[in-house]
């Protein structure tokens, strides 16, 4: 064995995946997950603990898949996770637990994130589900959403008894999971509905085409005896930039892209949801959100190119996204920034007038500020442009509950510690809280709310 | 599922559902709309809420057939069910919080055109309602096409019934009627103009020469329709705004209807179906401005 490298991890050939919307990667089987557990160094002082946002016992279960009790391996993780399968696919893991890991000292960290996956995977196929509460205890508590935050959240407080309802604005539950991360890097129905599926075993109840702050405002929750909410619900409009052209055909948001893709399902024949997916498209930004995107276009049959204003080094995707978007054959335009979008008479996208940048001093986020390259000018031919640029925070909680406080972002103000806002009751985080962040975040959020509820109704 | 207890063909190709949807009729108020899914694998459509009951916790929703995911949902009977509805979306018409002290002295003309009249409907009610007065005009291309002239009659202080071709009530388009109106001595304060993009378009080209303030009722395609996907952005006043949750009315003096009218076109024109036709076929569902298939 060499205990220096990662056991690798078997994937689609990238010719053939970039034509499908199949999982790009296919996990640890039972012998290499073993193979790769052995490498595990099983520290007293695990820093690869420290590292992960929801606080997994890591070492003990990589000890259980070396000594093959998978199932135990499942259930030290759904201990502190709702949502394994997922994680194991999405986190960032080299900036986490792996980054932390003292293998990776000299040589690879431990697989971690794989391993993880592993685990959640081999519990699924043999129909292994988290363990429920013993006694309900009788509190009932709303959750605002039904993607990471909120459903880490609410799983949180059902193993501690509560009953809790999680309100869903969509017609299915998983928020970002559902709508935006593309099905080859997160399959729907084989994982994040079983997922789902998992926190339902665990007595919460989703009810699905309800929005708060329209359908009900959180006042009117508890008066109707709900003792306690969370607001898990996410990201909110999208940004542009505030070019000129940018009003034209052919211009989306990544989240229009991506909500047409995934959760209406466009890229499916039998699906009615439309969607312009361009011949030629560029994707304007450098995130994870980004990557999905550009690799959706690819898949429905276009060149695709990245645009995006600072270097390779400040890409803020995972690592892992980028190297699979180069494989596939994402080309990107790296200190590329886009000044103009050309329209044609009937409307449509007609190309991109760019500008090239280089990198200068230093800005407050500690990033290279770019600046523009002197006449460096140009067009890239493409017939879509895609923003993928973050979000604003949606204000339709905000603006309907009274009490509530709001940054100068119009981000709802939250307690990192325990989610507690500025009213008597009503906790919050993820997205919502935050801004655009990453799904693992969300969830640290939600388990922190979790937390923050149970510890203020036991008081109450 | 959200049961349709009364599904009704009003004219041809124009389809009214009264839908069991107990959080939207609670709270709903004119001028709101809901986005609705007529099963699996349909698209999310926003409807402009046209009636609704508190008690029996009912919507009323009109529906006209322009294409397949319409046509779908004009299948549907009483006793059937749409997959999903949610809602109210969207703000509520302005003159619901006006001081109805100011409200009270004011005389507004509400103008419909075609299918724009289920919209209209709930706001000229609301007025009859609370004691304001309101006239309205009603336009279609054609007689067989004038749609819930009863209903407005017994809401409307006075009603103008109009036809492009003249096979029923007065002769012309709504903006003919609006001219007569004013120039028999008619005064109006405010104006609310509800229909395809092109005739709002025209009737805020009038009623800005009359200096009346317009209100219009947009609606640009949608997906999510709660603030996420920015397919229904538009400009007003040189802002761009989201018709999902800024709107869906605005200042009709403001709006920039050109773009709007091209936005909506997306995945109806020409070129736009010859690119999808391979594999979507005909999703047309109106908004284009061109088929009068808006509202």
């Amino acid at each position: 064995m060499d205990v220096l490298h990662k056991v690798p991890v078997r994937e689609q050939d990238p010719k053939v995946r970039a034509h499908n919307f199949e999982e790009v990667c296919y996990g640890y089987n039972a012998e290499e997950a073993v193979e790769e557990a052995q490498r595990c160094l099983g520290c007293k002082n695990a820093r690869c603990m420290q590292g992960c946002p929801v606080a997994i016992n890591i070492p003990e279960f990589i000890a259980k898949i070396k000594d093959g009790d998978f199932e135990g391996a499942y259930y030290v993780i759904s201990e502190a996770s709702s949502l394994p399968a997922v994680c194991g696919r999405v986190c960032p893991q080299e900036c986490q637990c792996e980054g932390k890991c003292v293998r990776g000292v000299k040589g690879e960290p431990v697989a971690i994130g794989k391993l993880e996956r592993f685990v959640a995977d081999w519990a699924r196929e043999h129909g292994i589900v988290p363990k429920k509460a013993e006694k309900m205890n009788g509190h009932k508590v709303a959750v605002i959403g039904s993607g990471p935050a909120g459903l880490s959240c609410a799983g949180d407080l059902a193993k501690l008894g509560y009953s809790v309802t999680i309100f869903e604005a969509l017609h299915e539950p998983g928020g970002v999971l559902t709508y935006g991360i593309p099905e080859f890097r997160l399959p729907k129905s084989a994982v994040v509905q079983k997922e789902i599926d998992n926190v339902r075993a665990l007595g919460v109840e989703i009810v699905c085409n309800a929005i708060i702050g329209k359908s009900i405002t959180i006042d009117e929750l508890m008066a109707d005896g709900y003792e306690a909410v969370f607001i898990g619900s996410g990201a909110g409009l999208p940004k542009f930039m505030g070019i000129p052209g940018e009003q034209a055909n052919g211009v989306f948001s990544a989240n229009e892209y991506l909500t047409r893709s995934n959760l209406m399902k466009a890229f499916k024949e039998d699906y009615a949801t439309p969607i312009a997916a361009g011949k030629k498209v560029a994707v304007v930004g450098g995130g994870n959100v980004a990557m999905d995107a550009a690799r959706t276009a690819l898949r429905l049959g276009a060149e695709v190119y990245i645009v995006y204003r600072r270097g390779e080094e400040e890409l803020p995707a995972r690592v892992e996204e980028v190297h699979h978007a180069k494989e596939e054959g994402i080309i990107f335009k790296l200190l590329t920034n886009p000044t103009e979008i050309l329209v044609d008479d009937k409307g449509w996208v007609a190309g991109m007038k760019c500008v090239e940048m280089e990198l200068g001093e230093p800005d407050e986020s500690g990033r290279r500020r770019p600046v523009v390259k002197p006449n460096s000018e140009f067009v890239l031919d493409v017939d879509t442009v895609i923003m993928s640029l973050g979000t604003s925070p949606n204000p339709l909680i905000s603006s309907t509950t009274e009490g509530l406080e709001t940054s100068k972002w119009k981000c709802i103000i939250a307690s990192e510690e325990n989610g507690q806002t500025s009213k008597e009751g009503v906790f919050a985080g993820g997205d919502a809280v935050t801004g655009a962040a990453t799904v693992i975040l969300a969830m640290e959020a939600g388990r922190a709310g979790a937390r923050g509820i149970h510890e203020y109704l036991q008081n109450k | 599922m959200y049961d349709i207890l009364r599904a009704e063909k009003l004219a041809e190709n124009i389809y009214l559902f009264d839908v069991k949807a107990p959080l939207v009729s609670r709270k709903c108020l004119p001028g709101q709309f809901v986005i609705v899914k007529t099963d699996e694998k349909s698209e999310r459509i926003p409807l402009t809420i046209c009636d609704y009951d508190r008690e029996k916790e009912t919507v009323t929703l009109v529906v006209q057939v322009v294409g397949a995911s319409s046509f779908r949902m004009a299948q549907l009977k009483t006793g059937e069910a749409f997959a999903d509805i949610v809602g109210p979306l969207g703000r509520a018409s302005e003159f619901i919080s006006e001081d109805p002290e100011t409200l009270s002295k004011k005389k507004v003309l509400f103008v419909a055109g075609g299918l724009g009249t289920a919209p209209v409907y709930p706001q000229v009610k609301w007025f009859h309602e609370n004691g304001f007065h309101a006239d309205a005009i009603v336009g279609a291309k054609t007689k067989d096409l004038v749609i819930m002239e009863k209903e407005m009659s017994e809401v409307a202080e006075n009603l103008y019934i109009t036809t492009d071709d003249g096979t029923y009530g007065r002769h012309g388009m709504v903006t003919q009627v609006i001219s007569d109106l004013v120039a028999e001595g008619k005064q109006y304060d405010a104006c609310v103009a509800i229909g395809p993009m092109i005739m709002m378009k025209f009737v805020c080209k009038l009623t800005k020469e009359l200096g009346i303030p317009t209100i219009v009722s947009m609606n640009p395609i949608m997906v999510d329709g709660t603030g996420m996907c920015g397919a229904c952005r538009l400009t007003v006043d040189g802002q761009v705004k989201f018709a999902c949750v800024d709107g869906p009315e605005f200042d009709g003096h403001k709006v920039d209807f050109d773009e709007a009218m091209k936005r909506s076109a997306m995945y109806k024109t020409e070129e736009g179906r010859a690119f999808l036709a391979a594999k979507e076929g005909d999703t047309h569902h109106g908004g284009c401005g061109n088929c009068g298939g808006d509202k």
